[in-house]
């Protein structure tokens, strides 16, 4: 038993240690429910670290990404955490993918003085801020004031709502609620549904017979899609919105003619092709683009973006705050303008996500594709 | 028999001290912390499934009506850590009794439905509370436990805490073995009609013990919430109670060591083989399905029958 | 009334899998704890047979059909009978550590994202009275009841029906009257399997395919096959629809967030009232 033990902990210890270099460790949801997102983000940290390895490194010295899976699991998140900081020793971690793992790690990063640059939506794990707590995605509030306004310009004020009953659905229906009294919106119907559900009618059939100016979903995977169908079949007039988490080609694929005329609000990264030249952010993102497309041979979708941004603010506050960690947390709080894959940038003290409403596009959905609103 | 418990708690004794001056890592201690939590689960399914024949896969509903009395008592009402552990376990007690009472009536497959279903329940009031639960984004700022004035804020301060605890808890479990209630629980999985005509009241004993094992799993659940300090349905969902089982079925059922060598191989593994990646499901599964082919006994069989050629039981 | 037709649609999906549950159950007294991932398993072989390799319809089915057989084949042959104690908890283990492994592989093949597999007949809306249904939904209903029936006849009236549930009821004596217990044993899950491939593959169109859809796909479904009755083909099927209506019940007229909860409380209600759901046999136990 204990030689098996010393056996053990000499592999476990083996695992990713190496001198003389940077490094850098990442949590993502590689596997479990949550793994289509997780994926495309370790293989945007992968691709971005072996091209900064590639030119140099940072004054010579390569950085060594060590990447855990939490399998979508807050003790699992936990686990890796702990051991990136104690046996790995990290300078930063980026990740993890999904809120709950990010809130459960929050505790460890500042105990243990780790800069955590978190790629999870919502806004309780910047708020309150904490020195060493980072996010890159956009707040759900800020896509939610996006179809608000768009929805109020468009005088509709009856509003239905359905979200997804997992992490994602849950901070993006706090937001509605909350933001909408600001814009005079009333929510007539507020619906759930389980993101492995197969068929929605009974909920959508009963959002149709209280007959909203506008309905919106909020969810992310398969079960948006099966949404779009229901919606088709059950023949509603009212519009459908839904968040940026369903902003992917998969999507369309999944959801095929049922998502014609759906609206959304999206990143950049979804419609980059069909961006004026003049827009700032897209020699970026059509770079980002092309890299990982011909890396991986798939397409690139804006979960990736999050992790993208999370590399290149890392890079940038590592090359101006050295290897320290308390200096990288500083030198994160102070990027200012850095123009990324999801917006421009502008941390402060009381902001450690920095992206303002710009960052967001209105979309719809025209022929298979997306068609740019506004 | 005796003996080979006997040594089994000195060994756990002296591993848990000798780990502790060891290995200052805090990442290898959070690890026995968590193997420590899954034992414990783990045992309290073995004396339900491995003694008293009451299979349940529900148990981490009890897991998480502790850690969440504990989470919403210390968040929403700042009350004292210490009366939250009581309350949850109170809580879990009564709820297990009245979900007992008509559940354990069933059998076999159907009994196993019906745990699966109360967890699910349980599972989905967490999520669907959000008011007070904090929904499937979580529950963050539960309070720290302090003990004589000591506030148990890291893993070093926890490790001591729950080992202890663990250490106590393993006490427990051998006088359990040892006692007349053990075989009274072997006696009735054997049959159940011949311990009735024996004079067992069958249904009593077996809520009785239902009720207490889903005590215990609250109280572990409460320090769990003190421990993470922050709780989200994740942690209480149909895989940890699906997981708890495999941990008991490979570690021995009916054996009082069962439960914390599988809850040691289960835990401990998957961080050996993380490097793996896509390929870690295939792996662990296959060491699962390795070990319920060709070690009937599960681990604790396996190390007995080793140890057999050595000590004379 | 759409809540009916939400239901019938859900509910079809878990009949198939409560049916493939039984097929095991009746010869082997066991639940499967991989019946989900012969679902999933079955839609993604689907989409490889149809979507990539472009194999006609009927092609792509026998294919899927082939592979799956072999896969319940290898599932009971190189596994379950080599596990050296036999109890039932064992058993049930060797299923869970097979689905994980099922699991990884189909991530590692077939990836993480949901795939969409093309529709079988033509896709459109069909008005019924007091609601609508994909014709997808149609199919797949027909195909239940096609299955219940091809099903509890064989089991009935043919010579090797009444042999499998022989070993049910005693294998000892099934094996003194001549019955390969092995041979049925080992056919019981190949037609499982068989049967959980054509639930997948003819669902994929409606709900795609994902690799960890087969954890909630055998959970309903064993729910349905309880409620039904264990053993009972015409109960898992009834039980399959009944779980769906409950589901889409409670959708319809409560915060639909809950509808779960409620369905599994109804299920719990059913157990206390009749303890081996409503059409199940009781196993004779040996005193």
């Amino acid at each position: 038993m204990k030689k098996m033990l010393l056996i053990l902990s000499s592999l476990i210890f083996l695992g990713g240690y190496a001198y003389a270099e940077i490094n850098l460790g990442a949590i993502f949801s590689v596997t479990g429910p949550a793994s289509y997102l997780g994926l495309p983000e370790k293989q945007t940290l992968e691709m971005l670290v072996d091209e900064y390895n590639k030119a140099g490194g940072f004054k010579g010295e390569k950085i060594n990404l060590i990447v855990y899976d939490d399998k979508g699991e807050d003790a699992e998140a936990r686990k890796k955490f702990l051991r990136l900081a104690q046996n790995d020793k990290v300078i930063t971690v980026i990740g993890p993918t999904r809120t709950g793992p990010s809130l459960a790690i929050k505790d460890e990063a500042q105990k243990n003085s780790i800069p955590l640059i978190s790629c999870a939506a919502s806004k309780v794990i910047v708020h309150p801020v904490n020195k060493f707590i980072f996010k890159t995605p956009q707040s759900d509030e800020l896509a939610v004031e996006k179809i608000y306004e768009y929805l109020q310009k468009n005088k509709n004020k009856k509003v239905a709502i359905i979200t997804s009953q997992d992490g994602f659905g849950d901070t993006g229906r706090n937001a509605l609620l909350a933001e909408a009294k600001n814009y005079g919106i009333e929510i007539i119907s507020d619906e759930r549904f389980k993101d492995t559900d197969k068929d929605m009618t009974s909920q959508l059939s009963k959002i149709a017979s209280k007959s909203p100016d506008a309905i919106i979903c909020w969810g992310i995977g398969p079960a948006p899609a099966i949404v779009a169908k229901n919606y088709k079949q059950l023949n509603i007039k009212a519009p459908l919105f839904m968040s940026h988490g369903v902003a992917s080609k998969k999507f369309l694929e999944l959801a095929g003619s049922a998502a014609e005329g759906m609206y959304l609000p999206a990143g950049r990264l979804t419609v980059v092709d069909k961006l004026s030249d003049k827009d700032k952010y897209k020699p970026i993102l059509m770079d980002y683009k092309k890299k990982f497309e011909s890396t991986y041979n798939q397409p690139v979708s804006s979960f990736g973006g999050y992790a993208y941004d999370a590399f290149m603010l890392f890079k940038l506050a590592l090359e101006k705050g050295g290897k320290d960690k308390e200096k990288i947390a500083e030198a994160l709080e102070n990027i200012k303008n850095y123009v990324g894959s999801t917006g421009t940038f502008n941390m402060s003290k009381d902001d450690h996500n920095g992206l303002g409403k710009e960052s967001f596009l209105m979309i719809r959905v025209k022929n298979n594709d997306w068609e740019i609103v506004e | 028999m005796k003996k080979t418990n006997k040594l089994y708690l000195i060994f756990l004794i002296v591993f848990l001290s000798v780990f502790y001056f060891l290995v200052e890592n805090q990442f290898y201690r959070s690890i026995v912390i968590y193997v420590m939590f899954n034992a414990i689960n783990a045992s309290l399914l073995n004396i339900l499934f491995g003694y008293a024949g009451i299979i349940s896969l529900g148990q981490a509903a009890f897991f998480g009506i502790g850690a969440y009395t504990t989470g919403i008592l210390t968040v929403h009402f700042g009350i004292n850590p210490f009366l939250t552990i009581l309350i949850g376990a109170f809580i879990s007690f009564v709820v297990a009794y009245i979900v007992g009472f008509p559940t354990l009536k069933l059998h076999g497959h159907y009994l196993a439905m019906a745990t699966l279903g109360f967890g699910m329940i349980v599972y989905i009031l967490f999520n669907e509370f959000t008011d007070i639960t904090g929904g499937p984004s979580g529950l963050v700022g539960i309070a720290k436990l302090s003990i004589f004035g000591i506030l148990i804020d890291d893993e070093s301060k926890f490790y001591i805490f729950f080992s202890v605890i663990f250490v106590g808890f393993s006490i427990l479990l051998e006088l359990f073995d040892k006692s007349f209630y053990s075989y009274k629980l072997k006696f009735i999985k054997e049959s159940e009609s011949a311990s009735k005509s024996f004079g067992i009241n069958v249904s009593k004993v077996k809520l009785i013990v239902f009720a207490t094992t889903s005590m215990f799993s609250a109280v572990v659940g409460s320090l769990f919430a003190f421990y993470s300090g922050f709780i989200s349905p994740v942690s209480f969902s149909l895989k940890y109670s699906i997981d708890l089982f495999v941990m008991a079925t490979l570690g021995g059922l009916g054996s009082i060591t069962g439960g914390t060598l599988g809850a040691a191989l289960l835990t401990v593994f998957p961080e050996l083989i993380s490097n793996f990646e896509d390929y870690e499901m295939i792996i662990y599964g296959s060491l699962l399905a390795i070990i319920v082919m060709f070690f009937p006994q599960g681990i604790s069989g396996l190390i007995k029958k080793m140890l057999g050629k050595y000590v004379r039981s | 009334m759409q809540f009916f037709y939400s239901g019938l649609t859900s509910g079809s999906i878990y009949a198939l899998v409560a049916i493939g549950f039984n097929i095991i159950y009746n010869t082997t007294g066991l639940i499967n704890f991989a019946q989900g991932e012969f679902v999933v398993l079955g839609g993604m072989l689907m989409y490889t047979t149809l979507t990539i390799l472009g194999l006609p319809v009927s092609v792509a089915f026998l294919v899927t059909f082939i592979i799956m057989f072999i896969v319940g084949v290898v599932f009971e042959k190189f596994f379950l009978r080599y596990v050296k104690l036999k109890t039932e908890t064992n058993l049930i283990a060797i299923t869970i550590a097979l689905a994980v492994i099922m699991r990884g592989i189909a991530m590692v093949i077939w990836g993480r994202d949901s795939l969409a597999v093309p529709p079988y007949i033509e896709d459109k809306t069909i008005s019924v009275i007091g609601g609508s249904m994909n014709s997808q939904s149609i199919l797949v209903i027909i195909v239940c009841f096609f299955v219940a029936i091809i099903l509890s006849s064989f089991f009935k009236y043919t010579k090797y029906g009444k042999a499998f549930r022989a070993c049910y009821d005693d294998q000892t004596a099934a094996t003194i009257c001549g019955i390969n217990v092995n041979m049925i044993r080992m056919l019981s899950f190949a037609i499982a399997s068989l049967l959980g491939a054509l639930a997948g593959a003819i669902i994929a169109p409606i709900t795609f395919v994902t690799y960890t859809d087969g954890i909630m796909a055998g959970l309903k479904g064993f729910a349905a096959a309880i409620i039904g009755g264990l053993g009972s083909f015409w109960g898992g099927l009834f039980g399959g629809f009944a779980l769906g209506v409950i589901e889409g019940f409670f959708a319809f007229v409560l915060p639909s967030g809950f509808k779960d909860a409620f369905a599994f409380i109804i299920l719990l209600l059913i157990l206390f009232i009749k303890p081996t759901g409503l059409f199940g046999k009781k196993k004779a136990v040996r005193v």
